[in-house]
């Protein structure tokens, strides 16, 4: 199915919940009885209903500042294209999620850049870095230094809204010679303790670079220890998994964790295996719009499931 | 690949002072070209990232690592002990390569 299709197979919330692939500006959750659904694709008369512990919040990733080769020479403008819909967003956000990549090369001006133009929307942003953001010469000190406040070890955390459990996690720092991305053992125990006290009816989301399921192993998308972690958020009745690095849409449900992706703003790779590498990958000027985005979620209290929802910049 | 260190090997020998030699390995399409190598001691590899994605140079138990080379950007390093140097990149761990430094 093209990214074209979808577009024009309309933009319901069912709709957007059957198809996964969508690809990249930024995706906008609202978790609506335990449902997270994508709100930039809430109908007025869907947002007039929504409770009062209901909330939707929004998540971007790969924004790449630094980029400007040909796949897309013109990286911050797309992201300002995405910041642009944020602020025009007819509800807002809770906050919002960056799922890491921030910078294409970890220099101050691209931090700085990023600082001011994801903080003009005005609305609270929780990162978690991507390999791309700890390449400084301290392999992730000037990620911390902007970013590491009130976070443990390399920079993950959780925090609570309206009863969800949020946890952002690393899994770009001590990769090993041929590994995957990983968690690291310090991580996995704190987070064994971080969920300990949580019933099993909290929903939980965890958002994190590189895909807490195996994807694509040989271009490096999966995560060698995520089983542990995902053992740890077994017992949960509603758990969303939401990552970036592979800038494109997609989606898997395995029992009760969904598995969602997010499109970068900066440009789009190959879907998996389907060129020799996963490098930037070049499109018709046209197109381009259509494989960046972002993506919402709501959250709905009584549901099990959050609407997510994936926007791409092309779409109206 | 032993021909290729014969190779190189002789093309030191053939352009004057042996001390100075120096070898590139270029980095594309994700790949490090050629991905295992031999060199004497005294050598400098240099390589060149030709791809339009940073790539980095990360020997495997962290002993050396080069900033993000971006597309064009160089790293070179002097290898003065012979032994087996192991090294990926840091923005994709999948890719790696192998020097063999020899007496």
């Amino acid at each position: 199915m093209s990214d074209k299709d979808l577009d024009e197979a309309g933009t319901g919330r069912r709709h957007a919940l059957e198809c996964m692939i969508w690809a990249g500006t930024g995706v906008l959750w609202t978790v609506s009885g335990g449902v997270p659904k994508s709100l930039a694709l809430l109908t007025a008369a869907e947002a007039a209903t929504v409770g009062a512990n209901d909330f939707t919040f929004l998540q971007i990733s790969d924004s790449h500042i630094g980029f400007d080769k040909p796949a897309n020479p013109h990286a911050i403008d797309t992201l300002q294209e995405a910041i642009d819909r944020i602020k025009a967003l007819p509800v807002k956000p809770a906050f919002m999620l960056h799922t890491g990549d921030i910078t294409h090369l970890s220099k101050p001006d691209q931090f700085d850049t990023a600082a001011q133009m994801i903080g003009s929307t005005g609305i609270d942003v929780h990162y978690v870095p991507g390999e791309h953001d700890i390449a400084d010469e301290g392999l992730g000190a000037a990620y911390m230094q902007r970013y590491g406040k009130g976070t443990q070890g390399n920079g993950y955390y959780s925090y609570d809204q309206n009863g969800v459990h949020f946890v952002g996690l690393v899994n770009v720092a001590g990769m090993k010679a041929g590994g995957l991305g990983v968690l690291g053992p310090d991580q996995l125990t704190w987070l064994e303790a971080d969920l300990k006290p949580l019933a099993t009816s909290t929903p939980i989301v965890v958002f994190a670079h590189i895909p807490l399921w195996s994807i694509y192993p040989s271009w490096g998308w999966g995560t060698d220890d995520a089983a542990i972690a995902l053992g740890f958020l077994k017992r949960f009745g509603s758990v969303t998994v939401l990552n970036g690095h592979i800038h494109q849409l997609m989606q898997k449900v395995e029992g009760n964790v969904t598995f969602h992706t997010a499109r970068s703003t900066a440009f789009p790779q190959p879907a998996p295996g389907t060129a020799a590498a996963p490098g930037p990958m070049l499109v018709p000027a046209d197109q381009l719009r259509g494989l960046l985005g972002i993506t919402s979620v709501a959250y709905v209290q009584g549901n099990a499931e959050l609407a997510i929802t994936d926007t791409a910049l092309a779409d109206k | 690949m032993r021909a290729l260190a014969v190779a190189l090997a002789l093309t030191g020998s053939l352009c004057g002072p042996a001390l100075a030699e120096t070898v590139t390995i270029h980095i594309s399409n994700f790949t490090f070209a050629p991905a295992q190598i031999t060199v004497k001691v005294g050598t400098t590899v240099t390589w060149t990232n030709d791809d339009d994605i940073p790539h980095s140079v990360i020997e495997n138990a962290h002993k050396f690592h080069s900033t993000p080379l971006d597309t064009g950007n160089t790293f070179s390093m002097t290898f003065t002990d012979p032994g087996e140097v192991d090294y990926f990149c840091g923005f994709h761990a999948m890719m790696q390569g192998k020097i063999i430094v020899t007496q």
